[in-house]
């Protein structure tokens, strides 16, 4: 009885702990779990269309809940599983990577999580309201314009909240970044991740701000009777067009580049040698990024802009295979010469190279703007970013969990079941899209509800299917690893790869403080330093003494609520002028929060001296 | 001697390529075995750039597949630390020029192709049709020529036909995928493509951009039948007289019907250019009934009394009081022997 009783009172207190929680390692945690979750349901929806594809003209699911499902696939893994998954891991790797003891906001960084995640539910709220956005993750106006019910309007609402909460957080990494390393990290010192951490924040800052116009005017049009998309009314709906993919094609380098990063880091530990050509590595990330920013167009080779437009797009889009091909040999360089240990995180990384440079091969192909007119919006597009979002990005997520599971929750994943979870997920994942390239050049168009007998697509769609349950397979023994890992798993030391970067000389899972001193820094790979030059640890870079913490705090999540609320108001507002009291009464609560938030000094805690050497090393 | 080696190879490359494309999915659908203009220089350049890539990753292949044979740690090599290398200046070098290489030579002969295909200067030299795309069914008007169809669009062979192509409502995209690439419909502009079919076939055409429920079932067909055919058709379409009275009394009937319910508030007969439903002038030499069902009668008069439960969406269901069956089956009779040219898809060859 007293034993449950505690039980209860610790799982509250845990619960009370994450709500407040600005520990960037807890953050991290809730943005892995909420990126879980939605990745999951996105996964849900995705085995959904392929049943409804698994035969032809099937009736499995209705037109209209079709166009719901491929719609609210597409956003809910861009937005809320694949760009969060990779926020968390650098919002937990990236400070212990650069020997930092949080980000440079702790509080901007809490809020940012609770507002991607209350955007995610709103979003997922309209399943229950009256029918998802049902206008495609892209929203091509007029479609999302005319688009019927409240169902795009969730769309609008629920990517503005995620993507201000983005925003935010890349804001937070840039600033951690530059003025928050250790004594001696500097740039030409940072890990891989680190550094496309950085550089994925840079893109985040220029990114997000046209989805978020973009956002504005379609809000606009549809709740508040403008037409800047209306061209009945004199508006343009090819502009939406151009600002979401102003947005959306540095979205997908905002995906990739992290996933550069994770493999970065594998190789060379699994290959036992540094990264080959680092500075080359860190050239070329720039150089995607920035060419990233060029070649928007691309997804609009079609629409019409005339020859020089898409010359010049097409072009550029080429020009990106250069510095990813740097990268490509640069890891197969990597490998090249050493001591190759393949475990299941080493699995996942040797998957991608074949995968993405399929990904990336195709992505070229695309590039070709003439060849583009037979393949754009056929499934030959999907097979094409499902190489490099899956084979890439899905991948990378995988790996890096394997990796630093130990790290962040002390134990590791079970061997076995993350080979067999492997082997499972990468051959249903080149089962069910391979076979769409072809599928899309004998004429089946993306986004189609059925395919019509006789046309010969039958057989490319079945396969497909099977392809997907073999992904669903693998998907569900990584989570029962994930549950038979926490009661069961091995315990794991500080260091368990034997690895190179600054995370892996504190305990695993660290302190909430990190480092109980700075470490300082002696060159790239600062461990793999200390270990072959050194006695294997770092040397303190600072005396002990006290360490002065952040204090928790329930504003952002209240804040986020307020903000929620409004969101709520904004969408039905336009049914009945009450909701406005929700409008207000919610930018209301958001707004005191940012008050008291202004005018409440908080100095945060001070751990003591005493405290720190009490601990154990 | 290596020369004539080389060729052989690249010969036998390119024909075993090319039988496995073609082997590739529909003759009327597939875009992997082009007859048409557009689709031809798609083709070349999906060719160009597959080799190359495959090439690349051929490279890829090999690099990786000796590393990972050669340099994976053996028992006993636990504590080998390999030579902790930082890069190669020369190697770098030689992967960053060659793929700036590979990229001319894919992307000069894109420029070209994409200024070929866009080059619309001798329009009006070449019959024009104007395309619109509705939710979901297109309309084409045959400029001056008084003609009008919709789902069926009639072309001569090996002549180029110019296609000014807009939407009424949301975004669409024309693709044929055999005789040429796509291009948007959009609401706000004329997008002017050609197409140029080599041979005669009906070439089954889709719409490529996400408009809505139906989006899947809004199909239509390109038929292309020779010149000679083609003027034959022209000629027999323009002398349509809409008035007509049928000849069967269950066809008459249906005409009496199609007038009373008002079905001509939408559906034009002869070479009205309106366009708020499709133009039913050829309809019984249609491919189709609603671009996706065989032309029977019973699927026509499925359609006539629900048209909802075939194509959702659309902008039939409820614009007519409910029929009975019996007069649906009279209006299919009326529609369905609206044939005004022996010219049809059977003598496209199919």
């Amino acid at each position: 009885m007293s034993n449950a009783a505690t039980q209860k009172r610790a799982l509250s207190a845990v619960l009370w702990d994450y709500l407040t929680t600005v520990d960037h390692k807890k953050v991290g945690i809730l943005y892995l779990i909420g990126g879980g979750f939605f990745f999951l349901l996105g996964g849900l929806e995705a085995l959904i269309i392929r049943i409804q594809l698994i035969k032809p003209e099937n009736d499995f699911i209705s037109a209209g809940l079709y166009n719901e499902m491929i719609t609210m696939h597409g956003t809910t893994m861009i937005f809320l599983a694949a760009t969060p998954l990779l926020f968390g891991l650098m919002n937990y790797i990236m400070p212990l990577q650069i020997g930092a003891r949080d980000v440079a906001f702790p509080f901007l960084n809490a809020l940012g999580f609770w507002l991607f995640f209350s955007g995610g539910i709103l979003l997922n709220c309209s399943w229950f309201l009256g029918g998802a956005p049902d206008a495609g993750w892209t929203a091509y106006a007029p479609l999302s314009i005319q688009s019927p019910g409240h169902g795009t309007d969730f769309y609008v609402m629920g990517l503005q909240l995620s993507g201000a909460g983005t925003l935010m957080s890349g804001i937070n990494f840039l600033v951690t970044i530059v003025s928050m390393r250790a004594p001696g990290m500097t740039y030409m010192r940072m890990p891989l991740f680190t550094w496309t951490t950085f550089v994925t924040s840079v893109l985040t800052l220029f990114a997000f701000p046209a989805l978020t116009v973009g956002l504005f005017l379609l809000m606009f049009d549809r709740m508040f009777g403008s037409a800047f998309f209306d061209v009945a009314l004199g508006g343009n709906s090819v502009i939406w067009q151009h600002l979401f993919w102003i947005f959306g094609h540095p979205e997908v380098y905002i995906l990739i580049l992290p996933a550069f990063g994770v493999f970065s880091e594998i190789l060379p530990t699994f290959s036992k040698k540094r990264l080959f050509g680092y500075s080359a590595m860190v050239f070329a990330t720039f150089l995607i990024a920035f060419l990233g920013f060029m070649v928007w167009a691309h997804h609009m080779f079609t629409v019409g802009l005339g020859p020089v437009a898409n010359s010049i797009f097409a072009v550029a889009t080429m020009a990106i295979a250069v510095p990813t091909g740097i990268k490509i040999f640069n890891w197969l360089f990597t490998m090249w010469g050493g001591s190759i240990v393949i475990n299941s995180a080493m699995l996942w990384a040797l998957a991608f190279i074949p995968s993405f440079t399929i990904g990336g091969m195709t992505g070229v192909m695309l590039g070709s703007n003439v060849a583009d007119y037979q393949y754009h919006d056929s499934y030959f597009v999907v097979a094409h970013f499902h190489y490099v979002i899956v084979g890439g990005v899905v991948f990378a997520l995988l790996a890096a969990c394997h990796y630093w599971w130990p790290k962040m929750f002390g134990r590791i994943l079970h061997e076995g079941m993350g080979k067999l979870a492997f082997w499972t997920f990468f051959i249903g994942f080149h089962l069910t899209f391979f076979i769409q390239h072809f599928l899309g050049l004998m004429g089946m168009p993306r986004r189609y509800w059925v395919f019509l007998e006789n046309q010969g697509l039958d057989t490319g769609n079945l396969i497909s299917t099977i392809g997907a349950f073999f992904m669903t397979f693998g998907t569900l023994v990584f989570l029962v690893n994930i549950v038979y890992t926490a009661i069961k798993g091995e315990k794991a030391p500080a260091d368990p790869w034997d690895a190179r970067t600054l995370e892996w000389t504190i305990a695993s899972p660290p302190a909430f403080y990190n480092f109980k001193q700075l470490p300082l820094v002696r060159g790239l790979d600062p461990l793999w330093i200390e270990k072959t030059e050194g006695n294997g640890k770092m040397t303190p870079a600072e005396p002990l003494d006290e360490i002065h913490m952040p204090n928790g705090s329930i504003l952002p999540l209240i804040m986020t609520v307020g903000f929620f609320t409004a969101s709520f108001g904004f969408i039905y507002q336009t049914d009945h002028k009450a909701w406005l009291i929700a409008v207000y009464a919610g930018m209301a609560l958001a707004i005191g929060c940012m008050v008291i938030r202004s005018l409440k000094d908080d100095h945060g805690f001070h751990i003591s001296k005493e405290e720190l050497e009490r601990e154990a090393d | 001697m290596k020369g004539w080696m080389g060729k052989t190879k690249a010969l036998l490359l390119f024909t075993m390529l090319t039988l496995f494309l073609t082997a590739c999915g529909k003759e009327n659908l597939t875009a992997l075995a082009p007859k048409g203009y557009g689709a031809e220089s798609s083709m070349n350049l999906i060719i160009l750039t597959t080799l190359i890539m495959v090439g690349v990753f051929v490279v890829v292949m090999i690099i990786y597949v000796i590393a990972l044979v050669r340099f994976r740690r053996k028992k006993g090599q636990e504590d080998y630390i390999p030579k902790q290398v930082e890069g190669n200046h020369t190697l770098e070098t030689v992967w960053t020029i060659i793929p700036i290489v590979l990229v001319l030579i894919m992307g000069v002969p894109t420029v070209i192709a994409t200024f070929d295909l866009a080059d619309t200067s001798n329009a009006s030299e070449h019959l024009n049709v104007e395309v619109t795309g509705n939710q979901y069914w297109w309309h084409f008007n045959y400029d001056g020529e008084e003609i009008v169809t919709s789902q069926d669009l009639y072309i001569p062979t090996g002549e180029r036909v110019y296609l000014n192509m807009m939407s009424s409502d949301v975004i669409h995209s024309f693709w044929v995928p055999t005789i040429s690439g796509k291009m948007d419909v959009n609401p706000e502009n004329v997008n002017t493509m050609y197409i140029e079919a080599y041979e005669e076939g009906v070439y089954w055409g889709k719409c490529a951009e996400l408009c809505g429920p139906s989006h899947s079932l809004m199909d239509f067909k390109v038929i292309a039948v020779s010149p000679e055919e083609f003027d034959q058709w022209v000629s027999d379409m323009q002398a349509v007289d809409p008035e007509e009275e049928p000849q069967d009394t269950v066809a008459q009937e249906g005409k009496e019907l199609f007038e009373a319910n008002n079905c001509m508030a939408c559906h034009a007969i002869g070479s009205s250019p309106a366009a708020i439903g499709p133009n039913l002038t050829n309809f019984g030499d249609r491919t189709t009934v609603a671009g996706i069902l065989e032309p029977t009668k019973e699927n026509l008069v499925d359609w006539i009394m629900d048209p909802e439960s075939i194509k959702p969406g659309n902008k039939m269901t409820g614009a007519y009081p409910s029929i009975s069956e019996e007069e649906a089956n009279s209006i299919a009779e009326y529609l369905l022997q609206l044939k005004p040219s022996e010219i049809t898809p059977e003598s496209a060859g199919n």
